[in-house]
């Protein structure tokens, strides 16, 4: 039993190298939010590690002022919209995946699984004609499509995983019982898959809300930026007010951190799973 | 809403139609506005004669094999850590997940004001502890820049590779642990012959996610250093965004497309083939 927890200096090693690395992590979060609460003034005359000499939140009304609600409200109407869309279009593949193999459902699922390889990364190029060509080019929508296309392999893989799970004999009961196709997958299907469904939603959700090189190609206008490319934006503006600029990175993720509170566990446990199934 | 159809056609016409289209893009030239001209292996021939190229190729790969040695350890030693369950665990493994939250735009602008050579934190460090190493340059001087960048990069993964090794570890039965003690082996042998053979999977998905990760690497370097000073952190994805977006070069743009698109699926069926999503693939048919 010893030796499974480890010999008691291993013990200590491991909590003072895992102390070093929370210090890491947290030093410069703490410094951002304490930069966030700086006067341009203050900020440059004031020892950054200190709270002391005169905090205050006047760099938060300077970004909302500069249309930060704006960014948010993008983030939050992209990230909603491309969590439904991948989350029910993929459940659905799944049931057809792993219900009825016709030829064509499973060539379907080939070309979506050999998805999983390609960076979106790599094909922005083409990506931009095509959004350019169809006339989306600076639009929310093409956000939304690109950004869900891109989520769906993944989605799909996870869900055909999980859907596979689900006992043939419940499903064959409903259906002798009268049901149809679509009853199984409303009664029964989406109930059990919750779970995943909730996982898949915070993992391509926090993909989403945190994309910036898709918002950076696809738009220009300050109307439809969302909060990553907004931020940059407002460095642009105020590069040389670093207090300004960390109280707005600080709000692009303060919805994250107050669902992340309420949902730790969830949130954790999807983040591996998901790539861990 | 059941079926394949909906999810496919999302599918096709955003990733594999581009994909496609980037293969014939790099045999043309093409400023974005008039008409495409046939330019057969020119632009693939600019790549290989490119010594900007060549650099970027470098570049490329000294993140991509520094992100890797860096990464790895440091996840794999921390995702065993906070594998336990005891309660301090818990709260460390908590706020190890925070960088994973923020965007690699904010990222990238917190370190860019820490690491202000004038104002930055680091400096004001240096004075009070009159520690002169951490008053450097971060961002402008050529041999520092791209040891920087890697790090940065480093702070915003390895909590997504512990989660991962965190996982993978809470999965290995704990009856194989019980038989090794009864054998007599010690921690450190638990380590190497139990835990590191059952993470094999994990190491393997960890890595290709790194190395596909970097491969494609783009928004910090864009944000915080934009390839330079000179050209020490110029990346192959920074110079694909450049020849499209501020050359209109879509053709020589397209072929860095390619190459990239390239190594990244050859990596990845890497993956397919080690893991066994293939098998499942195949389980599926089976099941048919």
């Amino acid at each position: 039993v010893n030796a499974l927890r480890g010999s008691r200096t291993g013990r200590v090693v491991s909590l003072v190298l895992a102390t070093g690395w929370l210090v890491i992590v947290v030093a410069p979060l703490y410094y951002m939010i304490l930069a966030s609460f700086r006067t341009q003034g203050t900020y440059l005359t004031s020892n950054p590690w200190v709270p002391a000499g005169g905090l205050s939140a006047s760099s938060y009304r300077t970004v909302f002022a500069a249309g930060l609600g704006r960014y948010l409200l993008n983030s939050v109407i992209l990230t909603a919209v491309c969590i439904a869309l991948t989350v029910t279009m993929s459940l659905g593949a799944a049931y057809r995946i792993t219900r009825r193999r016709t030829r064509a459902v499973s060539a379907s699922f080939v070309v979506m699984l050999f998805g999983l390889a390609i960076p979106v990364q790599a094909i922005i190029v083409p990506i931009y004609v095509l959004i350019y060509k169809m006339h989306l080019y600076d639009t929310l929508f093409a956000l939304i499509l690109t950004l869900s296309a891109a989520a769906i392999p993944v989605s799909v893989l996870v869900m055909v995983s999980f859907v596979r799970d689900i006992p043939r004999e419940l499903i064959g009961a409903m259906l002798v019982d009268g049901g149809t196709e679509w009853t199984v997958f409303r009664q029964l299907i989406w109930p059990l898959s919750r779970p995943v469904m909730a996982t898949l939603a915070i993992y391509n959700g926090l993909n989403v809300w945190n994309n910036f090189l898709l918002p950076l190609v696809l738009t220009q206008s300050t109307s439809v930026a969302v909060l990553p490319l907004g931020l940059t934006k407002l460095e642009g503006l105020y590069s040389v007010n670093v207090p300004a600029v960390m109280a707005g990175v600080l709000l692009s993720v303060l919805p994250l951190l107050v669902l992340f509170m309420i949902m730790r566990r969830q949130v954790m446990n999807s983040l591996g799973g998901v790539i861990a199934r | 809403m059941i079926g394949v159809g909906p999810p496919m056609l999302l599918f096709c016409l955003f990733i594999v139609v581009p994909m496609i289209a980037a293969v014939a893009l790099s045999f043309v030239k093409w400023n974005g506005l008039g008409t495409p001209v046939w330019a057969g292996g020119s632009n693939w021939a600019q790549f290989f004669r490119d010594p900007v190229a060549r650099t970027s190729v470098a570049v490329t790969a000294k993140i991509v094999g520094l992100s890797y040695v860096v990464q790895t350890p440091i996840a794999l030693a921390l995702g065993m850590f906070t594998a336990g369950r005891q309660r301090h665990k818990t709260v460390y493994a908590t706020i190890f997940v925070l960088p994973l939250l923020m965007s690699t735009a904010g990222i990238a602008l917190m370190w860019e004001s820490l690491l202000d050579p004038n104002f930055g934190a680091l400096t004001a460090l240096s004075k009070s502890w009159h520690a002169a190493f951490l008053n450097q340059n971060w961002l402008g001087d050529p041999s520092l820049t791209l040891y920087v960048v890697v790090a940065i990069i480093a702070w915003q993964f390895i909590p997504f590779h512990t989660l991962l090794y965190a996982v993978g570890r809470r999965q290995v039965p704990a009856v194989l642990y019980e038989a090794a003690v009864l054998d007599g082996a010690s921690p450190a042998q638990l380590f190497w012959r139990v835990t590191l053979p059952q993470l094999r999977y994990t190491i393997v998905t960890s890595g290709i996610l790194m190395i596909v990760g970097s491969l494609t690497y783009f928004d910090i370097i864009y944000i915080m250093t934009d390839g330079g000073p000179g050209y020490t952190t110029r990346v192959l994805s920074l110079d694909m965004y450049n020849a499209a977006f501020q050359q209109d070069q879509y053709g020589y743009a397209s072929v860095l497309a390619v190459i990239l698109s390239v190594i990244g699926i050859a990596v990845a069926v890497g993956l397919v083939r080690f893991t066994g999503f293939a098998s499942m693939a195949s389980q599926q048919e089976g099941a048919a």
